[in-house]
């Protein structure tokens, strides 16, 4: 390997690139686009109105980002990693402050083709930054705290602005790919434990600092029976939905609870349900092995970065993706109270399918780039 | 670059260790997902199947009842009605709102339907309202997408074309109660808007006219509106029911007693027993009974003296007063104690010990026989024969004649009048029988009860030859064989004969009531009940005659006759409560019913040949 490395040029053409990409990873993420199209066209009664056609356009037009990304030169990402967290930053300030004038919770800026949510944005950001700040940390420096609280801050007052607008689903998320990638830099197991315990300390204080809808969200789930009508009413019709399907599934547009609006938010938060209803446990399984794989694929470019920057912010992709599907998954089986978090590249909604192909971008870029090397302390712009 | 290696040997280490982590986080859900799909699949079937499917009994379209020539007497007609499901709505008072643009809602209406909607489960229907118009409907059903949880249905309401002038016939129908819920374990009665026979011909033929719950399994959606049916049974409608009433004769009979404050009249076919008509005034309407009475009309039709509620035909016991003296001459013809020409002297009064029992003719009739006793209804002439024969003669002559005990009619709530005997006496008064009682029982007044029904009953049995037809509305089975009152001809002929006197004779008491169609006769027999005893001191001052007793006090007129004399077909019996005189008030009365009811005969208007 270091051999290879030392004789591979530092710049690639654009056929280097195309014939290095990682096609097999592109190829599983399209098939797991084309499985949304699939249960979009379903929860739409057949039709490709009004769900499916708009998925079908933005996985094509995410796909062409995802590739777009893949093909930028890895050091241009490294240098401007700040620069955009700086931006989704700013962005995250504006929808707060707009939010507070129009008194609602508003998460996002109306861009006309699309609504742009920062705080999904801030996902890729965090990354990116944090890839960035630990890229020269050795351990030695790792173990100090000092060296550590511009990381914690880095992921703590975007998680802070997200939890305030209010939305508890992806403040938590932020908060995971944060601790996955102090994990990962190579911070002691000793201090994960304290944090828990502090953490679990905090509880109480957190708690007190939720609104109605979030506290009678975990209520709901500790007894979904309390208000079968109200909150509890979309885990039981879910769980409905889930077991009835049994083992090969009602069949494509046939599943009784989804066609006839039992189970609600089919479209987008609860489209795992719908396609378990109607593929049975054999079509969520195949779903979730997709997404298994592509997670694994990840982390195997991740390890076969020769720079850390990569490493890290590849780990902290399949983390994010891995997140998302394990918290909907768990959410719509009843598993875990129900946050508000999409499938992606299967829920309809643009900001989350954007924000995953361009994550999957990044892991591309990083494989394309992957002998690339990344000075500790570039020198110059 | 020591420094590298070791911090990309930690690197590799964790990354291994989190796609390990996540692999097995995922093999969790997919263990989840079995427990969900597989092994709870079941019942998660099951929970599905009910989210998806409504089953809803349907209510057999009910029996309808008509007159002996088809005309109907109770049908059912379509009426809509709004409910609201309050599961079903996003949000009760908006849709009420709403809905309250398109069909006329009133504020406090609408209060109530939230009230009664809260009170109750929410997946209960609550009715809003009823009786829609068609328009209303068709409003309704255009704007039904945005009125979630309101549904229109339709419903058939039992309609009585003849409400009042048979409500006392077809009884009516109503809520089902608490009782005829444990009696009955047919499904339909635990649907709200069935309706259950209450009483008359509508409750004795529940079983027939209800026929079979129907059953319909429709797909709904979640806001409950339905997708398709998947299935449905319709059941079996009702059978239809035809009674022996002539509804034109029943009109009649209402029409003609309504000028009076209370009384019944019945009509009856005397080769059959088949009734044609069978009034009561005052009357009721059966329809407000559909939805259950108001507490304020209940209370109102209880409370009334002149009794709407009841059925005075069959529920109503009278003393026969004079109309019971065949049953007398009978009893004493056939025990022997006296014959045909049997003569007795009427001073105006018996005496018997020390008490006197007076003629009503003040001074008497004279020497009198049996056919001018009956003829002028003297009370001595029987008071006299009564005493020769005993009171049990009578009790056992009055029994023969259909009179003492239920004549089992197809309509609930008959009563058994009374027939008293001295065994009877001992038992229910706990005192011996007395020797005078015999005489007032001879006459029909004192202890003797009976319904109109009876009376109609015992002239048909007098008038037929002998056979003991029963009344009925829906044609028994066995009609045919009715069994023998076991009467002599002889005697018969010589009672009938006095009946015959009584309107065609010189001196009868009823000469008014003589029809008015040629060739044809009737015999009847007057009847002037006392409701009160005359005490002595009255007798003395002339009071009991007085016209300004107070209506309650007053006497109860009756008649009952038959007619053509020469070949009877019918027999009728009238009561005026309190009509005072039976001649006067009761005759004429029932000389204009058999008048139309000769003229409604097809088959025996007029002539004597025609049979039954």
């Amino acid at each position: 390997m270091s051999i290879a490395t030392r004789i591979k040029p530092m710049e690639l053409r654009l056929s280097e690139k195309l014939l290095g990409m990682h096609w097999p990873l592109v190829a599983l993420i399209v098939v797991i686009g084309l499985v949304g199209y699939i249960v979009l066209y379903s929860a739409g009664g057949g039709s490709h109105e009004p769900w499916a056609a708009r998925h079908g356009l933005r996985l094509a037009f995410g796909t062409l980002l995802m590739l777009g990304i893949a093909l930028i030169d890895v050091r241009l990402l490294f240098r401007h990693a700040y620069t955009i967290y700086g931006i989704c930053l700013s962005l995250l300030i504006a929808v707060e402050i707009m939010g507070s004038l129009s008194k609602g919770a508003q998460r996002w800026i109306d861009l006309g083709f699309f609504q742009l949510q920062p705080s999904e944005l801030m996902k890729i950001a965090l990354a990116l930054a944090l890839a960035r700040y630990f890229h020269p940390s050795y351990l030695d420096e790792v173990k100090s705290p000092s060296h550590l609280l511009p990381a914690i801050l880095l992921a703590a007052v975007p998680a802070a602005l997200v939890l305030k607008q209010p939305d508890l689903g992806t403040a938590v998320m932020l908060l995971a790919v944060a601790v996955a990638m102090l994990f990962l830099a190579g911070v002691r197991l000793w201090k994960f434990a304290l944090a828990i315990a502090a953490v679990g300390g905090a509880l109480p204080i957190i708690w007190s600092q939720l609104h109605d809808y979030q506290r009678e969200r975990v209520l709901t789930f500790m007894e979904p029976e309390r208000d079968p009508l109200g909150a509890g009413y979309h885990i039981i019709q879910s769980k409905i939905a889930l077991g009835s399907g049994g083992l090969w599934g009602k069949g494509l547009l046939n599943g009784t609870q989804a066609q006839l609006s039992f189970l609600p938010e089919k479209q987008t938060d609860f489209a795992f349900t719908m396609l378990a209803e109607e593929t049975g446990l054999v079509g969520a399984l195949v779903v979730l092995g997709l997404c298994l794989s592509v997670i694994l694929l990840v982390i195997s470019v991740a390890l076969r970065s020769v720079h850390q920057f990569g490493r890290l912010l590849a780990m902290a992709i399949a983390i994010n993706f891995f997140l998302y599907v394990i918290i909907n998954v768990a959410m719509v089986t009843g598993l875990i109270p129900v946050v508000g978090v999409p499938l992606p590249l299967i829920s309809y909604g643009g900001t989350a399918m954007l924000t995953t192909l361009m994550g999957f971008g990044l892991v591309l870029c990083i494989d394309v780039h992957r002998y690339t090397q990344i000075p500790r302390f570039p020198t110059g712009g | 670059m020591y420094q590298e290696a070791e911090r990309l040997r930690s690197f590799t280490r964790r990354a291994i260790f989190a796609g390990a982590a996540q692999s097995v986080l995922f093999a969790g859900l997919g263990a989840r997902l079995y427990h969900l799909q597989i092994q709870k699949s079941e019942d998660y079937a099951l929970l599905a199947e009910d989210n998806r499917v409504n089953q809803r009994l349907l209510i057999p379209p009910r029996g309808r009842i008509y007159d002996i020539a088809g005309r109907p007497l109770a049908r059912n007609v379509p009426t809509y009605r709004i409910r609201v499901i309050r599961e079903r709505t996003l949000d009760l008072r908006k849709t009420l709102e709403r809905l309250s643009t398109l069909v006329e809602l009133r504020p406090e209406e609408l209060e109530d339907v939230i009230i009664r909607a809260e009170a109750r489960r929410a997946f209960v229907p609550i009715d809003v309202r009823e009786g829609l118009t068609w328009e209303e409907v068709s409003r309704i059903a255009i704007r039904a997408p945005e009125l979630p949880g309101i549904v229109v249905d339709s419903s058939l309401l039992r309609d009585y074309p003849h409400a009042e002038i048979l409500a006392h016939v077809l009884g009516y129908v109503g809520p089902v109660n608490e009782r005829e819920l444990e009696e009955d374990n047919d499904p339909l009665l635990k649907i709200p808007e069935f309706r259950i026979g209450k009483n008359g011909i509508e409750k004795t033929y529940e079983k027939q006219l209800r026929g079979r719950a129907g059953l319909s399994r429709v797909e709904v959606n979640a806001v409950g509106r339905a997708i398709r049916e998947l299935d449905r049974d319709d059941g079996d409608p009702g059978k239809d029911l035809n009674l022996s009433i002539d509804i034109n004769l029943q009109q009649y009979c209402f029409n003609r007693l309504s000028g009076e404050l209370a009384a019944g009249a019945v009509v009856v076919d005397v080769q059959t027993g088949a009734v044609l008509a069978l009034a009561s005034v005052p009357t009721f309407d059966p329809r407000a009974f559909n939805n259950g009475l108001s507490h304020a009309l209940w209370n109102e039709w209880r409370d009334n003296p002149r009794h709407p509620l009841v059925n005075k035909c069959i529920r109503g016991q009278y003393p026969p007063g004079s109309t019971f003296k065949m049953v007398t001459a009978l009893a004493a013809l056939e025990a022997g104690v006296i014959t045909h020409t049997y003569e007795a002297y009427c001073p105006g009064f018996m005496r018997l010990g020390r008490s006197r029992f007076h003629c009503w003719k003040q001074w008497g009739h004279g020497r009198i026989s049996l056919n001018q006793a009956l003829a002028q209804s003297c009370d001595v002439y029987f008071y006299d024969i009564a005493r020769r024969v005993g009171v049990d003669a009578i009790a056992e002559m009055a029994n023969r004649l259909g009179l003492g005990h239920s004549l089992d009619i197809d309509v609930p709530g008959e009563r058994p009048g009374l027939i008293p005997t001295r065994e009877w006496k001992l038992e229910a008064v706990g005192e011996p029988w007395q020797k005078g009682e015999t005489l007032v029982a001879g006459i029909g007044q004192g202890f003797v009860l009976a319904t109109p029904l009876q009376l109609a009953i015992m002239t048909a049995r007098l008038c037929n030859g002998g056979k003991a037809v029963k009344p009925w509305f829906v044609r028994p089975t066995d009609i045919e064989n009715v069994g023998s009152v076991n009467i002599s001809q002889s005697s018969l002929r010589h009672v009938l004969d006095g009946m015959h006197e009584v309107i065609n004779g010189r001196r009868g008491t009823a000469r008014g009531a003589r029809l008015d169609i040629e060739n044809v006769e009737m015999a009847g027999k007057t009847g002037t009940s006392q409701v009160r005893r005359i005490t002595r001191s009255e007798r003395a001052q002339g009071l009991h005659k007085r016209k300004d007793r107070p209506w309650e006090e007053r006497d109860h007129a009756l008649f009952v006759c038959f007619a053509p004399y020469e070949n009877p077909r019918y027999a009728v019996s009238v009561i005026v409560e309190h009509g005072e005189s039976g001649s006067k008030a009761a005759a004429p009365i029932a000389k204009d019913i058999m008048t139309r009811a000769l003229e409604l005969d097809p088959a025996g208007r007029g002539s004597k040949s025609a049979g039954a």
